[in-house]
C-alpha cells in the first residue's frame, strides 16, 4: 500500500550572503495511513522546517533544493500557487503551536470553519454550517451550536486549540501536520488535546506528523519516532524501540537528560556542548564533537546514514543492544 | 527557624474597566484573586517547589517573596523580617540583599546593551560593593569562560544566557533565590545542564531555592518539598516521594495521571475534564469541586482547610474517605 506521505532525500536550502545554510539535509521517511509519526529534536534541529516543506510554507529564500515529497502517491514538492493552495487544507491539515495566532481574531469561528469547507468541498452554505457545528461537537466543545458564533478571544487556550484541530480536520485531509500542538498548553489540557488527536486520527485513518520536543508526548502518542539533529535524521524507528533501547548516542543522551521519576534525584546525564550552528557544521557526523563514542572515522565525509545501524540510526558506532541492556 | 515563612498570603488584582465604563454599564468592580490564603515555610538550604498550571498564582507568590509585588493581606517573613511592613530601612536592606531571582526568559531578562561583566556585577555595584574580577570569577563558576565577560548577551545561546542569569543572581551572595520557571525556555539537554549546575551551586553556597515550575518531572528531580497550587490556593504540600507515590488531593492525582510519561507507550489516558475556572468568579467552596470526581455537597459550600494528614498537608474535605 502506498504510504500517505513519503519524503525522499529531502533537502532544504537557505541561500545567504555568507553561504548556503542547510536546515534539512537528506531526510527520508514515510507515514502510513492512520499512523502517528513523532518528529523530535531540539530547537534548530529542522523538525518544523521539514513539516513546512511538506505543506509548502517555506519562507523564501528557504526552498526545497532536492528530494521528493509524495502524498498518496502523487508528487507534491514542485506544486506552485493555486495547485498548492488546493492541496493545503483539503489534503493536508496543519495545527500550529499557538492557537491564538492561527485563528483570525476578526472572524467568528463558525465563519472560519465554513470558509474552509466551502473552499474545498462542494457543499451549500447551510450544509457547511451544520458540518461546522458537528465538527465542533466532535472536538469536544460544549454547546457547539451556540459557540459557533463566538470569536476566538472568547475561548480559552485549550478550547482554541480544539477549534484549530476542527479547522484542520473539517475538509477531511489524509495528513495532519501538528507542529508543537500542546507546547503552549497546561498539562491537563495537553492530555485532552493529545487524546483528541489520537481518537480522531484512529477513527478517520488520518496520518499525523506530530512535531514536538517533548519525549513524553511522543511516547504516549506516536507509533514511530524520527529523532532529528542539526537538520539530519539521527534515528528512526518504532517508538518503543527507539525510546527504550536507543541506538544513536544522541537519542541515548536525550533520554538520559530527561528527569524521570524512577531515577530519583541522581544527577542528570548531560550532553556536553550545544547543537552546532548551521553555518559551522562539523565534517562527517554532525554529532561527533559532543559524542562520547566518537572515533576517528566519525569525521569522514559523507557522514553516517540510517543504513549504517540496522536502518535505524545514522551512526558508525551505534550503541549495541548488549551495552544498554 | 524557617528562612521564609509565608502566612495567609493573599493577593487581589483589580481588573475592572475604567470607572466611567463601570458606571455607564452598571458593572461592579472586577477583582481577581491571584493568591488566596497561602501559608508555607521554607527551611534553610532546602528547595521548595511550587507547581501548578497557568493562572494558579505561582509566579505571583514568587514576586511577593522578592518584594516585586506587595501582598494584599497576609505576610512574607524572611529571617523574621516582613518586607511589606518593616519600617527599619537598614533591616529591609539587609534582607533584600539576601534575595535574588532567576526569570524564565533569558532573552528578556538581560539588558542587550550591557556587557556581561556589568550585568553580573550590577547587584553588587548598585550597593557600592567591590566588583573587580567578580564577574570573571562567577562566569567560571557557572561553566562559562572569564573572557566572556566582555561580550554582549546576544552572543550567547539560551542555555548560556540562563547561566549568566544564575551568575548575576549569585553575585550578591544571596541566601534565597527565587527561580521562576528557570528551564522552561530551554531544550531538554540544556535543561539538564542548568539543573545540574543549580544543584551543584546550592550545595556549594548553601543556597535556598523557591523553585517555581509547571513541569512535574523537573520539580520531582529538584525539590525537597512540593506545594501544589490550584487557582491561587495551596491544595497539597508534601515531600516528592510521598507526593508522587501517594498523591492525596484529587487535583494532584489528576495532574500526575495527565502528565505524559516516557514509558507510557500507547497509554490510553482518560483525559481530565474541564479547565481552570475563572479566577474572578471562583466556584464557592473548594475551587476544584466542578472538576472533582469526589465532590460532595460540603465541597460546594465550605472551603477546605489545609490539614495535616500523615506527612502531607492536604486541603480536601474528602481525603479521609478516600484513604
Amino acid at each position: 500500500m502506498t504510504p500517505t506521505l513519503s519524503i525522499h532525500n529531502l533537502t532544504v536550502d537557505i541561500p545567504t550572503r555568507h553561504g548556503t545554510l542547510r536546515p534539512v539535509q537528506d531526510v527520508s521517511y514515510d507515514i502510513a495511513q492512520g499512523e502517528i509519526l513523532g518528529v523530535v529534536g531540539e530547537s534548530g534541529a529542522g523538525k518544523s522546517m521539514a513539516g513546512n516543506a511538506v505543506i509548502g510554507l517555506l519562507n523564501p529564500p528557504a526552498h526545497i533544493a532536492s528530494g521528493e515529497i509524495h502524498l498518496n502517491g502523487t508528487r507534491i514538492d514542485h506544486l506552485q500557487g493555486d495547485d498548492m493552495r488546493r492541496l493545503r487544507g483539503k489534503h493536508i491539515g496543519m495545527v500550529f503551536q499557538d492557537p491564538l495566532t492561527s485563528l483570525n481574531p476578526l472572524l467568528k469561528i463558525g465563519d472560519q470553519l465554513t470558509e474552509t469547507m466551502l473552499a474545498h468541498l462542494d457543499i451549500s452554505q447551510s450544509d457547511a454550517r451544520k458540518r461546522a457545528i458537528a465538527a465542533l461537537e466532535e472536538v469536544g466543545i460544549p454547546g457547539a451550536a451556540q459557540r459557533v458564533d463566538s470569536y476566538p478571544h472568547q475561548f480559552s487556550g485549550g478550547m482554541r486549540q480544539r477549534v484549530v484541530i476542527a479547522l484542520a480536520l473539517c475538509a477531511e485531509p489524509s495528513l495532519i501536520i501538528a507542529d508543537e500542538p500542546t507546547t503552549a498548553l497546561d498539562v491537563s489540557v495537553q492530555a485532552q488535546i493529545i487524546a483528541l488527536l489520537k481518537r480522531l486520527c484512529r477513527d478517520r485513518g488520518t496520518a499525523v506528523m506530530l512535531i514536538t520536543h517533548d519525549m513524553g508526548v511522543i511516547a504516549e502518542a506516536a507509533d514511530r519516532v524520527a529523532v532529528m539533529y542539526a537538520g539530519q535524521l539521527a534515528e528512526l524507528g518504532p517508538v518503543r524501540d527507539v525510546l527504550t533501547v536507543p541506538l544513536h548516542p544522541y537519542t541515548d543522551g536525550l533520554m538520559g537528560s530527561t528527569p524521570l521519576a524512577s531515577r530519583g534525584k541522581a544527577r542528570l546525564h548531560q550532553i556536553p556542548g550545544a547543537m552546532p550552528r548551521l553555518d559551522t557544521l562539523p565534517d562527517g557526523c554532525a554529532f561527533h564533537p559532543r559524542c562520547p563514542r566518537a572515533q576517528a572515522d566519525c569525521t569522514r565525509n559523507p557522514g553516517p546514514t540510517l543504513a549504517d545501524a540496522q536502518g535505524r540510526a545514522a551512526c558508525f558506532h551505534p550503541l549495541l543492544r548488549e551495552d544498554v541492556a | 527557624m524557617a528562612l521564609v515563612s509565608v502566612s495567609h498570603l493573599t493577593r487581589i488584582f483589580d481588573v475592572s474597566k475604567p470607572w466611567l465604563n463601570r458606571v455607564i454599564e452598571r458593572q461592579p468592580k472586577a477583582l481577581l484573586t491571584a493568591v488566596s490564603d497561602v501559608s508555607f515555610n521554607i527551611e534553610e538550604q532546602t528547595v521548595y517547589a511550587l507547581v501548578g498550571e497557568s493562572g494558579s498564582g505561582k509566579s505571583t507568590i514568587g514576586k511577593m517573596l522578592v518584594g516585586l509585588l506587595e501582598p494584599s493581606t497576609g505576610s512574607v517573613d524572611i529571617r523574621g523580617v516582613d518586607l511589606a511592613r518593616e519600617t527599619d530601612a537598614q533591616k529591609i536592606d539587609d534582607v533584600r540583599a539576601d534575595i535574588q531571582m532567576i526569570f524564565q526568559d533569558p532573552f528578556a531578562s538581560l539588558n542587550p546593551r550591557w556587557r556581561v561583566r556589568d550585568i553580573i556585577a550590577e547587584p553588587v555595584a548598585a550597593r557600592g560593593g567591590h566588583t573587580k574580577g567578580l564577574s570573571e570569577r562567577l562566569l567560571e563558576q557557572v561553566g562559562l569562560a572569564a573572557r566572556d565577560a566582555g561580550k554582549f548577551p546576544h552572543e550567547f545561546s539560551g542555555g548560556q544566557r540562563q547561566r549568566i542569569c544564575i551568575a548575576r543572581a549569585l553575585a550578591s551572595e544571596p541566601k534565597l533565590i527565587v527561580c521562576d520557571e528557570p528551564t522552561s525556555a530551554l531544550d531538554v539537554s540544556v535543561q539538564a545542564q542548568v539543573l545540574n549546575l543549580m544543584s551543584d551551586l546550592k550545595d556549594e553556597f548553601g543556597l535556598t531555592y523557591l523553585f517555581i515550575s509547571h513541569d512535574l518531572t523537573v520539580v520531582q528531580h529538584m525539590a525537597d518539598k512540593i506545594g501544589v497550587l490550584y487557582l491561587g490556593r495551596l491544595v497539597e504540600e508534601a515531600d516528592p516521594d510521598t507526593l508522587f507515590e501517594t498523591p492525596k488531593h484529587p487535583y494532584t492525582q489528576m495532574l500526575l495521571a495527565a502528565a505524559p510519561q516516557l514509558d507510557g507507550f500507547g497509554r490510553e489516558v482518560i483525559p481530565p475534564t474541564g479547565e481552570i475556572p475563572d479566577p474572578i468568579n471562583p466556584p464557592p467552596g473548594c475551587a476544584y469541586n466542578p472538576r472533582c470526581p469526589l465532590a460532595a455537597d460540603i465541597c460546594r459550600t465550605k472551603r477546605p482547610e489545609l490539614r495535616q494528614i500523615g506527612t502531607s498537608r492536604v486541603a480536601c474535605h474528602m481525603v479521609d474517605a478516600t484513604d
